[in-house]
């Protein structure tokens, strides 16, 4: 048996230094000022405190890879039950920083749990799938694992962290690697992008006419030809060619009938239209479940379903808009789709942040010489606009850097998942990486204004004891099964 | 386990996006920092306060080294427009001494962009400009309650004499074509905008500095930027000494009280003007701060117009000071010598043509015509120059002729003086006739401008520039006020000489019979007996009203230190404003100081009014000075067509 040190992956951990080191240098630039008398690695200062945190980190690190990996899975139930009850306590035990809830004191610290919980929900996950006999594609076993990640969802929506909660969708990344059908990911997806053209284009009007909405008009559009998609993929699996001819027949008379109703409403008479449109989708899904009686096929009574709750889903967009969300997240995702521009009011955040990436250009103004961040033109430039001083003080070759960086931990991470001779290594590696890349994803693409203002912490870089170590454990206890893996084959 | 093979392909799915949207954030980040530089100047703008440093306007001092005009400390209150945002703006208006009405309407005018180029909610824009200093201590004290709200030092002029307002000038806030035709300046600057402030502004002002602040989201100052290493230190503006001498313009401006016109005196060796009188005049202090505005307009109104320096903008008939000018080119062109003699019976009588003259012996040489200014001497020394035909083929080659002496005499043309504003004056030329009287013209036609009446116009500039050309045979120098600018030689314009067409011992015939005009002719007022005085009287007739009252002279005849132009409107005979006023201000000049019987004499003209000085509310009479205003200009308007024929 190959010796503990020789089966850690010291790639991963050099990658995980390399970004420490970045990050604190970041932390450094952006909590700088420029009165400052203090140094920078005074315990005073933020970049003295994280310097503390890293240190820390790592000892973390350390301890997780000298323990036994099979320790840590037997406590799996254990470890999640407990943050489940702690995640519980949280909003009653908390004070309130900024309208969140989430940070318990402890002495002088305060620590988040729910930047803890990840791992808790991670191990519990790669636990329960690890059993044998577990199949993601059995409908009981799937809603364990739905369960499992949405009450500490739910748990920590309580402590009005949303940002935080949504990190736990990202664990449907896992499942879908596990076997959860692809159909219901791209179902997922779709909702977002019936989301974001809905409200996008919810005011313009369609070819000139008043009484049409183009958003309106798209979204009934993309309805349509996902359902045929769906029909032209999922439908032919016993007959191909008549899954095909099926599809292709409802595409065909759908945009005859779009078209026809938008010309009538350009040229004859201005009328809405789209109604002519929803009715063609409502005729498609009727249609569908039609042919799935005759036929008994399963599928096209689950397109129908598709196409229907598309359609509910669109017209409840304007409800969840208005009802559901909180006034500060609608004029984020207001500003996100171009619908408002008010550089001081709520777009202020991202328009910030580009200027201080753009000022940055190819090399950067240099390690602390950075004075977007610097002269707090970027509000939270020390956590979830970190970035913004990789962007201003490194330039576009710091940023590319730090990508690639995060590129190479997930596909090293992925790599290493894909190795583990047990479920439940295996799952909990794609939960681990599935956190990461979310994190990125919408860290970095809110900085770039690329995706909503969701305020969740950029992995390594952000300043904050909590989610450094969240982080840490997140990835060392996976380190640490990784360099088990090799027991089975002795 | 062939199904599990399936799911694992799915990681590369699950790697696809990764490095999908890894390349996306790559190409968002190349278009944010690489194709575009609007980032960067957004950056600095939102960074860097580029405060202005305005450097100190240049003092300006008189010949003798007299303080006439320096910087006083004003306070200016600047506003930001995206800061000030729940100022209890009846709180401020009051604090300020202002209503609520201003408070709005100039608001509006600060976020107007054509009236006030250079706008930007998030820099400092001034609110309200030169709070006097009890007006800042009181508005300082409360400063604090009034966010947004900055107040910005800054230095106005101060005048030390009440005298020299059109010589000086005076500065006002640019307005937006001074900023269109120069980007030096930004809304609020001040610049020069008459008199030597105007023409001077560009060494007056020196230049403008620049610090560059470093400041926070919140518009706090947090130091300077690289510790002021881009930063650019103001260049002060250059001290002017003026060739004026104050206590003679000062005079001047006493004795013209109450009269319309203007007195000139040039040093003649070096063209330096040593007085520049324009009356009806003003005090230059009354321009200083806010009230320029409404004083401006206060002297707009005025009937007499003492905004208009009559000294370069006044276009006069210099009658018989013209004289002098004739007999120099008659000398000259060999029309006459100065034995030369012509009759004169109360006048010159030719073809039914009459111009009068009054009583002298008959015929008579140059020198006692010159002595007498009989204008029958100078009636047929035209009409000899235009007539003769063997020098010249046709009358317009005579006119011709006439014309170029005139113009080397420094007539017709700006002389270009360093004051904005210089007229040309009017010299006729062979089209010019031609066109009036359709080619059908003779030196009889134009007979009058050889007395200096008929279409001949000259500023009391040129009339003064006529006796400094004589006192110097021959050559002038172009006349400015501006003696010395420090630090740079003074432009060669006003160092080179300009001879005329006239050679110098004629010059000495001439000097001989204005040196008889004071002695026993026109000028005899003038005469002292401590140095030599040589004059010339004018009186200029005016087809509106009295005659003007003219002289032209200058003093000592060897060795000239002075010569000078007095032109009083309606003031009749010469000898009457003209000599005595003329001979007060060489005494001045020339003594340092005036004798107590000149002095008492000064007083006696002082208080001899040929116009009542209204001290009362001008507006009832505004709609009369309105149409008088519209009748200048349309003379004004004539005028220039009728440059344009010359």
């Amino acid at each position: 048996m190959p010796s503990l040190l020789g089966s850690i992956d010291w790639l991963t951990i050099f990658i995980y230094m390399v970004l420490l080191a970045l990050g604190w240098m970041s932390v450094c630039g952006a909590s700088y000022d420029y009165d400052q008398e203090a140094g920078i690695l005074d315990f005073s200062t933020r970049s003295g405190m994280q310097i503390v945190w890293i240190g820390t980190s790592m000892l973390l690190g350390m301890f997780i890879l000298m323990t036994d990996d099979r320790l840590i899975e037997s406590l799996s139930y254990i470890i999640y039950i407990c943050f489940l009850g702690l995640l519980f306590v949280t909003p009653f035990l908390a004070h309130d920083i900024k309208g969140s809830m989430s940070w318990i004191k402890i002495g002088s610290f305060s620590i988040q749990p729910a930047e803890f919980a990840k791992f808790g929900v991670s191990l519990c996950l790669a636990k329960v799938m690890g059993t044998y006999g577990f199949d993601v594609r059995k409908w009981r076993d799937f809603i364990i694992c739905i369960t499992l990640i949405v009450v500490p969802m739910g748990l920590i929506v309580m402590q009005k962290e949303t940002g935080s909660a949504l990190v736990y969708s990202a664990l449907f990344l896992m499942l879908y690697r596990e076997g959860m059908p692809g159909c219901l990911l791209f179902t997922a997806l779709s909702a977002v992008v019936y989301f974001v053209v809905g409200v996008r284009f919810a005011d313009e009007p369609l070819w000139d006419v008043t009484e049409m909405s183009l958003g309106q008009g798209l979204v009934m559009l993309l309805i349509q030809i996902f359902t045929v998609g769906f029909v032209w993929v999922y439908g032919g699996k016993r007959q191909e060619a008549r899954g095909k001819k099926t599809g292709i027949g409802i595409l065909l008379y759908s945009l005859a009938i779009d078209a026809a109703a938008v010309l009538l409403a350009r040229f004859v008479y201005p009328c809405n239209a789209v109604w002519a449109m929803v009715f063609v989708c409502g005729a498609s899904a009727l249609y569908l479940l039609y042919l799935s009686l005759r036929d008994r096929v399963l599928p096209y009574c689950l397109i129908a379903l598709f196409t229907l709750g598309s359609i509910g889903f669109y017209y409840s967009v304007d409800f969840v808009l208005n009802r559901v969300m909180e006034p500060h997240q609608q004029t984020r995702i207001r500003v996100l789709l171009g619908l408002e521009d008010d550089p001081r009011g709520a777009g202020y955040n991202v328009i910030q942040a580009k200027i201080a990436i753009g000022s940055g250009g190819l090399e950067g103004k240099g390690f602390l010489n950075g004075t977007q961040t610097k002269l707090k033109y970027v509000p939270e430039q020390d956590t979830d606009f970190i970035f913004c001083t990789v962007g201003e003080e490194e330039g576009f070759i710091g940023c590319a850097v730090v990508l690639l960086l995060f590129l190479s931990l997930i596909l090293r991470l992925l790599h290493l998942a894909e190795r583990q001779p047990y479920t439940f290594g295996r799952v909990y590696g794609y939960c681990v990486l599935s956190i990461f890349l979310f994190h990125v994803f919408i860290n970095v693409g809110m900085v770039l204004g690329l995706t909503p203002v969701i305020g969740i912490p950029l992995p390594f870089f952000s300043y904050g004891g909590s989610s450094l170590w969240g982080f840490t454990i997140l990835l060392f206890i996976f380190l640490r099964i990784d360099a088990g893996r090799n027991r089975l084959q002795h | 386990m062939n199904s599990d093979f399936e799911l694992e392909k799915r990681k590369y799915v699950i790697g696809g996006a990764a490095v999908a949207i890894i390349i996306v954030f790559l190409l968002r980040l190349f278009t944010l920092q690489l194709l575009s530089e609007d980032f960067k100047i957004s950056a600095d703008s939102n960074a860097f306060l580029k405060r202005i440093q305005y450097p100190a306007r240049g003092a300006i001092s008189d010949r003798n080294g007299k303080l006439l005009v320096y910087n006083q400390p004003a306070y200016d209150v600047m506003v930001v427009m995206t800061e000030q945002v729940g100022v209890d703006t009846l709180d401020l208006c009051e604090s300020l001494g202002i209503t609520r009405d201003w408070y709005e309407r100039r608001m509006e005018e600060i976020k107007d962009p054509r009236r006030n180029p250079g706008y930007s909610r998030h820099t400092q824009q001034i609110f309200m400009s030169q709070l006097s200093t009890e007006e800042f201590s009181r508005f300082q004290e409360k400063l604090f309650r009034f966010p947004g709200f900055y107040i910005q030092k800054r230095s106005i002029r101060w005048y030390n004499y009440p005298n020299a307002a059109h010589l000086l000038g005076d500065v006002g806030e640019v307005g937006p074509e001074d900023i269109e035709a120069d980007h030096y300046y930004r809304s609020g600057d001040y610049i020069g905008k008459l008199g030597v402030e105007r023409s001077y502004e560009e060494v007056l002002r020196g230049e403008k500095g620049m610090e560059i602040l470093l400041r926070d989201a919140r518009g706090r100052i947090k130091g300077r930027y690289q510790n002021g290493k881009f930063d650019v230190a103001p260049i002060p503006g250059r001290n002017l000494t003026m060739s004026i001498d104050i206590e003679l313009q000062a005079l001047g401006e006493r004795l013209m009280t109450g009269k319309l016109g203007s007195i000139v005196a040039i040093e003649p060796s070096t063209g330096e003007v040593l007085c520049m009188v324009s009356s009806p005049t003003y005090d230059p202090r009354i321009m200083i701060g806010r009230q320029r505005g409404k004083s401006q307009k206060q002297l707009a109104k005025d009937p007499h117009k003492p905004l208009l320096n009559r000294a370069i903008m006044g276009q006069y008939p210099p009658g018989s000071t013209f004289k002098t000018g004739q007999a120099l080119t008659f000398l000259q062109e060999g029309i006459i010598t100065p034995a030369t003699p012509f009759p004169c019976s109360h006048g010159f009588h030719f073809k039914g043509l009459k111009v009068g003259c009054h009583g002298h012996g008959s015929p008579l040489p140059l020198i006692p015509a010159i002595a007498t200014s009989c204008n029958g001497y100078f009636c047929w020394g035209l009409y000899h120059m235009f007539g003769n035909r063997k020098k010249y083929k046709t009358v317009q080659d005579a006119m011709t002729t006439w014309k170029d002496y005139m113009v080397s005499m420094g007539f017709g043309y700006k002389l270009g003086i360093d004051l904005p504003g210089e007229k040309r004056g009017m010299i006729p030329n062979a089209p010019y006739y031609d066109k009036a009287y359709r080619n059908s013209w003779s030196g009889l036609t134009v007979i009058s401008i050889s007395i200096g009446q008929g279409e001949v116009n000259l500023t009391p500039l040129q009339i003064a520039n006529l006796g400094a050309t004589i006192a110097n045979r021959g050559y002038y120098i172009i006349p400015h006020v501006v003696k010395e600018v420090q630090g740079i030689p003074l432009d060669t314009l006003y160092t080179k000489k300009h001879y005329t067409r006239v050679q110098p011992e004629h010059y000495e015939t001439v000097v001989a019979g204005m040196r008889q005009a004071v002695l026993g002719g026109t000028c005899r007022v003038a005469n002292t007996t401590y140095y030599e005085v040589c004059g010339k009287t004018g009186t200029a007739q005016n087809p509106h009203g009295q005659d003007h009252s003219v002289f032209m002279g200058f003093a000592p005849r060897e060795n000239p230190k002075i010569a000078i132009c007095v032109y009083v409107e309606n003031g009749t005979w010469g000898a009457t404003y003209g000599v005595p006023i003329g001979a007060l201000m060489m005494e001045q000049y020339i003594n340092g100081k005036l004798s107590e019987a000149s002095e008492a004499r000064a007083t006696e003209f002082e208080n001899k009014h040929l116009y009542k000085v209204e001290w009362s509310d001008r507006s009832d009479k505004s709609d009369r000075s309105d149409k008088s205003d519209k009748s200048e200009n349309k003379q004004n308007a004539k005028e220039t067509s009728e440059e344009k024929r010359q």
